[in-house]
């Protein structure tokens, strides 16, 4: 078969370059500038999908976004499948790969569609409410039966090859739409010289103006666009984004742009081309030219193959060069449907008959038709379509004036193409996404935008202006307005002349009575895409589901992934003669973003894979890469977690890594903790709000440790922050809470205390730190620097600043381990060279690197805590026997004071961290196990506590393990219980958390 | 109240489905009523359901400002899970939990409850820590909850990434298979068609404006289009609202509102049959009987009553989706929306009686409330019978942000849902 509706001329496409695509394994031929639907529709493909409840064979109806059946599975690799992809909307390209998404075997011999017929009747909407919970034990397999019937196309299994990105814009004038709106409108606003970005969803600009055969200035009316769009093109600071469609306008004129950059090139990007980009504009104003969406009309078995929209028809004729039919039946509310019979006339395939709803209508387009001979039929309607997989006849009747119900006698006429028009929708999903409630218009017919607190001005088809020549002037206004707005002069525009026709009022119809009452006549469709019908619509009411967005949830009207753009407003209108409403008393329709889908790849652009939360390397990264360190994700860091040597488990990495802490000396990288700089007259006040302890008397040289709280009293950070000069500080943070942290003491500072003043920096990747601690901690670092480090001159608690390995450095004399500890900051150009130095100079001491996880079974050996494992936000520091660093003299109060003062805080028996030893001194504990008074006791059993930290310790030949104990405090001694998941349990004996050298003498040597 | 079957519904075939009756009836308000709940979500439509069945007051009215479940009723994801850490809070999700199940059969409307399962998914230590935590917690509560390996995992979800390549590798999951997902719409349509039936008046399009005090007792409430409706007590179920309404009664309450959104993909054939979370990552997914991958987002930072949230957060959310899950970067988005959630400061929710005499506020479920719905009605509604709390309601008392016993489940709730 070659292209039998493709006519031989006419049309925007290069028949010179025909290209070859593929529907459900068959090859076609199309042309350049053809979309999928329209070269399917050259090919005389009629069914393109099965309806997703009734499994009814479903055709092509419109051209655009609109579309509801035409929604197909693209991709001719596994890696590069698109779901439910609309053939409207899909630029032809050689090669494209294309297939139906349901119907068994076919969409063509669908085995379910019979199933639809017979059980069709058994699916109102809401039926699933209404049954499946008998017996209960059976909703488990009535389920997974619904479940496989779900979705349209299939999500790839392969990773997608394509890349995508992102691109903040700003402008003074954002223009939605290239129609003669839009247009009209960016030349201005260009003219008038303000920077603007204007975009359009389909391929090229002209919006309507490429759909038909209207003349501006006597010619063509696509010259004048050419004109325009070249004119455009020369100015700097105007932006034409073709294939772009906007799809979300959010609060304060933030708008979002999808742009396809590639989809009509390949199935996959060029090499080094993204194949999607999103633009995330903020704009001074916005223009919305964004047209109208032409309104079906619901009538008996208007899904059959072969009911379209007579805007479609036209499109289809005029700038495909496809007539998608032989024998036309016009059937509309208003003249604008006229315009498809012509065109059909003009293309020399037969028109049947032009239905007009309404009684007597004269303008310049129904005297058109009249006075080329076409069979008008007044104020009647097609009230049941003939036909399975493609229609074959309709049946004509009279209408009532109201159009309520049918009268006369029904004519039967011979036809394959019933295209209908019931007025058009102005498009004004983007102007409700930010929240605006639309209008309803008695002499549009439709809902225009309403008033919004937006920058925002509208022009064209969405305001029911559906004239070339209003639309143009509309465009010129909005731009000047633009232009004034922004404080931009007026602008020297003239636009061309277009011919303005005579229109007769529309008819405000939408549904088509049949003879029989809705509940009975074959199916009218509201909704394609999710099968809703006039009659489920009249269920739904007649049930009590009377708001409009209760009809809509019943039903799943505008759910689809259409979202309801050809079915709402008549949904609305069967809504409201059911309730005996107007359709502004049924309610008003919400739209949300997105205007039409987009594929999350967009969405994400360039933060996917290695860039999606990038990982944090410390300047001596390579060198524990090198060493074979295992790595624990710690924030976005990647810690050196242990350093397994050959044939180690990692039990006994752990346990040499340990005793050569004790015994020698480790060496760990601790430049991952988090830094900030605190400066100005108040940072000594200010941190003493922030933590619990005391602050006023820290000397120059000094460290201290502190414990911060939220407002409740609970610890959530700790760390230690030394004092550099009178008014600076450095404070530390754990590694993974850094972040939270400069933002707590910024939110802090801004909006509770901004009196105070002090300055927060952050500066963890400024230096890089190495730990050096054990015994011969003291040793290794006399060897690097000619400072005298003894502990007379360098005490516990001090920080110098003196040289490293020649390089400068603050060493901080404090302990994470219990042991003799020195923490060499340099900054981090200079890190791996003092780390290498260490490395060398410590062969001779028995240095041992170590990671994270030794550090934390040395630091729980000295029952030190650490903040996010020892503590889950229900702590207070007394909860943690850390009362010592609680200071109640402060003078102003500290954040945390009220709450851990509560009742509930200070009450007897509050679960408290302490130490546990357990009777087998082989068995540790698993963390978080749950502590239990009597294992046999009646259930459930009173949980006691949680154990959060838990070892082996090497050191002391035993496990030890931290955890809370509701009263634990005062229950040194006494056993608790540990049953766990396989039924065994571990008992131990709550003890002192600090199990190895109590009285702290091994740090202060 | 007529019954629904699917012999039902092959009789009214016959009959072209003319014959249904209403679900519920469109009642002119009474002047007085011995309960107003104000609000009617899922939580005000359940508690008055419970009221009327419980307790035999049938007495009762339930005002919503718009349409009944319109608020979060009908925005959020659905799941439906117990698997809390603290003692409280177990409780009442677990109270909630075994009114989920046979939910369908006792309101004669099916709620869809799927129990496909819940996997938390843990990418660090801490994660691991804080499972493990919970698992074991949940065991001695009697709560269904386990974890798996990551190997385990894969086999379990074939769609999530759970290899070494991953940013945060997956070490391992916790599951609670008892948990998973309803429907939300017909939880709200289920209680309300049950609550008319035993004779609660649904009053839609009622918006309580102030309330009526004196002597520090509550007699009833003004209403913008019904003037003022007196009632014995008042119970006001409004999430986020809560605030607004607390303001009218003269005190304030510690939530804040914030914008939480949620989003979905097109319809796509069977990818996912149960719900992954990470806490880690930041999002969560499951995939709707339609076929739609149904994603939660995060709340923004900043409060608000606009029921839109920022694009900033959408990015973010399908940033971490389509790391757990890479075959969904060609997937395409269809919709996102917001709801305002009212959030407490230790993620727990408020079920309580309140400074005002006769006057009782069910408020603070946050992101996280649909699946407390049976539990929290059925809760609430006996606070209002009884003047005083269920005693599993009881510490959800609003005086405890002034003992300091909170019930901070920010570890358990984690990720936004
Ligand atoms: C995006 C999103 C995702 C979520 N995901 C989950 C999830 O996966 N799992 C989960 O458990 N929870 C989830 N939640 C939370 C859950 O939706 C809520 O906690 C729960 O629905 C709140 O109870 P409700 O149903 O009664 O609230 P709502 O449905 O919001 O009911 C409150 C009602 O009060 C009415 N009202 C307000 N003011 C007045 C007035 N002055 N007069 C009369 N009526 C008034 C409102 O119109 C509204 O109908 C999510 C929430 C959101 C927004």
């Amino acid at each position: 078969m070659t292209q039998q509706n493709r006519l031989t001329s006419g049309g925007r496409i290069d028949r010179s370059t025909p290209l070859t695509f593929t529907y459900n394994g068959k090859q076609y031929k199309g042309f350049k500038g053809d979309t999928l639907a329209s070269a399917m529709l050259a090919n005389g493909i009629d069914v393109v999908a099965r309806s997703f409840k009734y499994s009814r064979p479903r055709g092509i109806v419109a051209c655009g976004a609109e579309e509801p059946n035409a929604v197909l599975q693209l991709g001719a690799t596994e890696a590069t499948q698109v779901p439910n992809v609309r053939a409207t909307q899909q630029e032809l390209f050689d090669g494209l790969v294309s297939a139906s998404t349901n119907g068994w075997p076919s969409v063509d011999t669908d085995v379910m569609g019979m199933i639809g017929k017979m059980g069709g009747n058994m699916m109102p909407p809401g039926f699933y409410y209404k049954t499946f919970m008998f017996p209960e034990s059976l909703w488990d397999t009535y389920e997974s039966m619904i479940r496989k019937a779900a979705g349209i196309g299939r999500a790839p299994k392969e990773k997608d090859p394509d890349t995508y990105d992102a691109i903040n814009q700003h402008c003074d004038v954002m223009i939605v739409g290239a129609g003669p709106a839009g247009l009209a409108a960016a030349l201005t606003a260009a003219r008038g010289g303000a920077r603007v970005i204007i975009a359009d969803e389909q391929n090229e600009f002209g919006g309507s103006l490429l759909n038909s055969t209207e003349q501006l200035d006597g010619k063509p009316a696509t010259e004048w666009v050419r004109a325009v769009v070249e004119e455009l093109s020369t100015y700097d600071d105007v932006l034409l984004l073709p294939r772009s469609t906007v799809n979300g306008y959010h609060d304060h004129n933030f708008l979002t742009i999808h742009e396809r950059r590639t989809d009509h090139l390949a199935d996959i990007a060029p090499v080094n081309t993204v194949r999607q980009r999103m633009h995330r504009v903020r704009a001074k104003w916005v223009v919305l030219a964004t047209g109208a969406h032409e309104r079906p009309l619901v009538y008996a078995n208007n899904d059959v193959p072969g009911c379209m929209i007579t805007g479609a028809v036209s499109a289809y004729i005029n700038r495909y060069g496809v007539v998608p039919g032989n024998e036309l039946v016009v059937m509309t509310t208003n003249d604008y449907g006229y315009q498809a019979a012509l065109d059909w006339a003009d293309a020399g395939r037969k028109v049947v008959a032009i239905v007009d709803t309404r009684e007597a209508a004269v303008g310049d387009r129904t005297e058109a038709a009249r006075q080329r001979g076409l069979n008008i039929i007044s104020g009647s309607a097609v009230i049941e379509v003939q036909g399975t997989k493609r229609v074959t006849g309709v049946s004509v009747a009279g209408l009532s004036a109201s159009g309520a119900k049918v009268i006369g006698s029904v004519t039967k006429l011979k036809a394959d193409t019933v295209a209908t028009s019931g007025g058009w929708s102005p498009v004004i999903h983007l102007s409700c996404h930010t929240g605006s409630r639309p209008v309803w218009s008695d002499s549009v017919v439709g809902f225009l935008p309403g008033p919004t607190v937006q920058k925002q001005l509208t022009a064209g088809g969405i305001n029911g202006q559906y004239e070339t020549a209003v639309a143009l002037q509309e465009g010129l206004d909005a731009g000047q307005k633009a232009l004034a707005e922004v404080g931009l002069a007026v602008a020297d525009v003239v636009l061309p002349e277009a011919k303005t026709l005579k229109v007769a009022a529309p008819m405000s119809l939408f549904h088509i009575p049949h003879l029989k009452p809705t509940s009975q006549a074959p199916k009218q469709f509201v909704d394609y895409q999710t099968d809703v019908t006039a009659a489920g619509i009249e269920i739904a009411c007649r049930e009590g589901f009377e708001a409009i967005e209760h009809v809509k949830r019943y039903t799943a009207m505008g759910f689809g992934t259409d979202q309801g753009k050809l079915g709402n407003i008549n949904g609305m209108a069967v809504a409201a003669k059911a309730l005996n409403k107007t359709i502004p008393e049924t309610g008003t329709t919400v739209f949300r973003p997105n205007y039409t889908p987009i594929a999350f790849g967009a969405i994400i652009g360039r933060n996917a894979g290695a860039l999606f939360e990038p990982e944090r390397y410390t300047a001596m990264h390579k060198w524990h890469v090198e060493q074979g360190a295992m790595f624990e994700d710690v924030g976005q860091w990647k810690r050196p977690w242990y350093y397994p040597q050959k044939g180690e488990s990692m039990q006994q990495s752990l346990n040499r890594e340990c005793m050569a802490v004790r015994n020698a000396v480790g060496i760990l990288d601790a430049s991952t903790l988090g830094k900030i700089d605190v400066q100005g007259k108040d940072a000594r006040e200010f941190l003493g709000r922030v933590y619990s302890n005391a602050w006023a008397k820290l000397a120059i040289g000094k460290c201290r440790y502190g414990l911060m709280c939220g407002e409740d009293g609970m610890v959530f950070d700790d760390g230690v922050t030394a004092c550099l000069g009178e008014n600076h500080f450095v404070m530390t943070t754990t590694t993974g809470g850094a972040a939270h942290v400069y933002e707590w003491l910024e939110i802090y500072h801004q909006t509770e205390w901004p009196e105070l003043e002090v300055y927060f920096n952050t500066v963890t990747d400024h230096w890089s730190t190495a730990t050096i601690t054990g015994p011969n901690s003291r040793k290794l670092l006399e060897e690097l620097t000619d400072f005298d480090v003894s502990n007379d001159n360098f005490r516990y608690m001090d920080w110098k600043q003196i040289t490293v390995a020649g390089v400068p450095a603050r060493v901080f004399r404090i302990s994470f381990t219990g042991e003799l500890s020195f923490e060499i900051n340099v900054q981090a150009n200079y890190g791996m060279a003092v780390w290498e130095k260490l490395i060398e100079a410590g062969a001779k001491y028995g240095l041992t690197p170590y990671g994270t996880e030794t550090m934390h079974v040395l630091r729980a050996e000295k029952g030190f805590i650490i903040a996010g494992q020892d503590t889950d936000g229900s702590v207070h520091p007394y909860d943690l026997g850390m009362g010592w660093c609680v200071s109640n003299q402060k003078p102003f109060s500290y954040i945390g004071k009220r709450g851990m003062n509560r009742s509930d805080c200070t009450r007897a028996n509050r679960k408290q961290l302490v130490g546990l030893k357990t009777k087998d001194p082989k068995q540790v504990i698993p963390e978080g196990s749950a502590a239990v008074l009597d294992p046999n006791g009646p259930k459930p059993l009173e949980i006691q506590g949680h154990i959060s930290s838990s070892y082996w310790s090497e050191t002391l030949g035993h496990s030890i393990a931290m955890g809370f104990i509701k009263g634990g405090l005062d229950k040194m001694g006494e056993t608790v219980y540990y049953p766990l998941g396989d039924g065994t349990v571990i008992e131990a004996e709550i003890c002192s958390p600090i199990f190895f050298d109590p009285k702290g003498e091994r740090q202060n040597v | 109240m007529q019954k629904y079957s699917g012999f039902g519904l092959f009789k009214h075939s016959l009959t072209h489905h003319e014959n249904w009756q209403r679900v519920w009836r469109n009642p002119t308000p009474k002047k007085k009523y011995d309960v107003i709940i104000i609000g009617g979500g899922g939580h005000g439509l359940a508690t008055a359901y419970y009221l009327a069945k419980e307790h035999g007051i049938t007495n009762v009215a339930v005002l919503e400002k718009g349409h009944l479940g319109g608020g979060n009723a009908c925005r959020n994801t659905t799941i439906v899970r117990s698997n809390y850490l603290w003692d409280e809070s177990a409780a009442l999700y677990e109270h909630s939990m075994q009114l989920w199940e046979g939910l369908a059969q006792e309101l004669n409307y099916n709620v869809m409850f799927s129990q496909r399962g819940v996997y938390h998914t843990c990418h660090t230590l801490q994660d691991m820590r804080s499972n493990e935590r919970l698992v074991a917690a949940n065991r001695l509560q009697g709560i269904d909850n386990e974890m798996v390996d990551a190997e385990q995992l894969q086999k379990e979800i074939p769609s999530l990434d759970c290899s070494k390549n991953a940013r945060y590798p997956i070490m391992g999951a916790s599951v609670q298979r008892r948990a998973g997902n309803a429907r939300h719409d017909a939880v709200a349509w289920g209680y309300a068609r049950a609550a008319d039936a035993l004779g609660v008046d649904l009053i839609q399009s009622c918006e309580v404006i102030d309330m009526e005090i004196s002597d520090g007792k509550i007699t009833g409430v003004k209403t913008k289009q019904y003037g003022v409706l007196k009632a014995d007590r008042v119970g006001c179920v409004v999430a986020g609202n809560s605030g607004v309404l607390a303001k009218m009664a003269g005190f304030e309450l510690p939530v804040e509102s914030h914008p939480l959104q949620a989003l979905v993909s097109e319809p796509i054939k069977p990818f996912l049959d149960t719900v992954v979370m990470s806490n880690h990552v930041h999002g969560y997914m499951s995939q709707s009987d339609k076929g739609d991958l149904v994603i939660g987002a995060g709340i923004d930072g900043w409060v608000g009553y606009g029921q839109r949230g920022s694009y900033g957060i959408i990015e973010h959310t399908i940033q971490a989706i389509v790391e757990m899950f890479p075959c969904t970067s060609r997937v395409r988005m269809n919709r996102q929306w917001g709801g305002i959630v009212d959030a407490c400061p230790d993620a727990s929710p408020i079920i309580s009686e309140t400074p005002i005499k006769n006057l009782f506020f069910n408020c603070g479920w946050g992101t996280g409330g649909f699946k407390g719905t049976p539990g929290s009605g059925n809760l609430f509604a006996h606070t209002l019978a009884d003047g005083k709390p269920h005693p599993i309601a009881e510490p959800f008392s609003i005086q405890r942000f002034h003992t300091g016993a909170l019930i901070d489940e920010h570890g358990a709730a984690g990720v936004a849902h």
